[in-house]
């Protein structure tokens, strides 16, 4: 077990929680109340600040000049490890936030098998996300019911949003050989664990407000692991990436 | 003295004298959260070691969030204070193990977090945070436990927001994580 085989996975951490709040970042101003504005922003700044974390452990890790700023603002979108849905689009308020249920219960369920990993500077970082976690996926998961068991226009949406995002969701129940070897070191959060508990959670919250839950998805050729992505992730990097790329050397 | 000395040698470096700590941790109950000015970060519980080493002042910080955009205005803060007390050059270390509760803040803190108008954390955030259980939060205006929640997030990471249906007031509660 080699320091550097890490590297990829703290990646997939990391971006997938800059990526997934660069997003929420993106309904700054056009919230549709004042209370949505700051809780959108707020979860939006914890996961910034959790992506911060673990990009400045992969960044010690590669060693080779480069800090967290550089990994988020300097590299293509080849290069990033994100989840596919989270690059997702923010479509209407339904598809905002199932993209953020769908997201929060697989990353709960990470973060409690990551508190107890063998690698102590990991099992730090997630023992910190982890409190803010569970204030993000109870908030989304009563989004997903308000909306699902609302009006007849909130429920349609819900019922358009779950097909869309539902593809993106084979990542979440599946890992990479790399992570399976990760968790059998004990440093990793298992991925079949992972898998089963993102199911029921959502098994657990669509089936209270009568939201059909989609038969499990199939393997998508496209792997955000591998850095194959959507061509949605090259659009939010270059607004995410412009400033930092224009003025390489800007400080504050 | 040799030359270069001044410039490469590390002149603020001192052995530390009795009252030293003490001293420091005083100034520390001075430096308040930017964002709550009447709390300290001692109060706060942020500040979870202080010592001597290699000739400087070492503390160890934790952060309250991941993502508190204050985590760096409170470094400097502490740095600029401890500077000007007479503490050359000390050393912040931020720690994120063990992850900062609301548990840490202490009875000081939560008096003040109150005559502030921010209702301080209830009870303990092992029970409480992770099981969604709604506390019984008392307006800070008018002392009424009659009170509702608005919204789990409010004007800053740490608060949530609460409105009085005694008072009608509306008021930020400080989470329990």
């Amino acid at each position: 077990m080699h320091k550097h085989d890490l590297i990829p996975y703290l990646l997939l951490l990391g971006d997938s929680a800059l990526v997934q709040g660069q997003r929420l970042c993106e309904w700054c101003g056009r919230a549709p109340a004042l209370e949505e504005e700051l809780a959108l922003m707020n979860v939006g700044l914890d996961l910034v600040g959790q992506a911060r974390n673990w990009l400045e452990y992969a960044a010690e890790l590669l060693a080779d000049g480069r800090d967290a700023d550089a990994l988020a603002f300097r590299r293509d979108e080849r290069a990033y490890r994100n989840l596919l849905l989270v690059e997702q689009p923010n479509g209407d308020f339904a598809v905002t936030m199932t993209k953020q249920f769908l997201y929060d219960a697989w990353h709960l369920a990470m973060l409690q098998g990551l508190v107890g990993s063998a690698d102590e500077r990991i099992a730090g970082i997630a023992g910190k996300a982890l409190k803010e976690v569970t204030y993000h996926l109870r908030r989304s998961s009563e989004w997903v019911q308000r909306l699902g068991g609302g009006t007849e226009e909130s429920r349609q949406r819900m019922l358009a949003a779950i097909p869309a995002l539902w593809r993106f969701t084979v990542e979440l129940t599946a890992g990479s050989d790399n992570e399976a070897q990760l968790a059998q070191a004990g440093i990793a959060a298992d991925p079949a664990s992972v898998g089963a508990a993102w199911r029921q959670q959502v098994c657990e919250v669509f089936s209270a407000v009568d939201l059909p839950l989609p038969k499990a998805a199939s393997h998508f050729y496209l792997d955000g692991r591998k850095g194959l992505h959507t061509e949605h992730l090259g659009l939010l990097l270059a607004e995410m990436q412009c400033l930092p790329r224009a003025y390489p050397d800007a400080t504050w | 003295m040799q030359p270069g000395e001044l410039i490469a040698g590390d002149r603020g470096a001192r052995a530390p004298r009795g009252d030293d700590l003490a001293r420091a941790w005083a100034v520390l109950a001075q430096v308040m959260d930017p964002e709550v000015p009447v709390v300290s970060v001692v109060d706060l519980g942020i500040v979870r070691d202080l010592g001597w080493r290699a000739g400087h002042l070492h503390l160890v910080v934790t952060p309250t969030y991941s993502g508190c955009p204050a985590t760096e205005v409170i470094e400097t803060d502490i740095r600029l204070a401890l500077e000007r007390a007479g503490f050359p050059a000390p050393e912040l270390e931020r720690r994120l193990t063990p992850a900062w509760t609301t548990d840490w803040i202490s009875e000081l803190g939560r008096e003040r977090l109150r005559t502030y108008g921010i209702a301080p954390p209830q009870g303990s955030a092992s029970k409480r945070s992770l099981l969604g259980e709604a506390p019984q939060v008392c307006c800070p205006q008018c002392g009424s436990a009659q009170s509702e929640l608005l919204s789990q997030f409010g004007s800053t990471a740490c608060k949530a927001l609460y409105r009085c249906r005694e008072c009608l007031e509306p008021f930020d509660y400080f989470k329990c994580i």
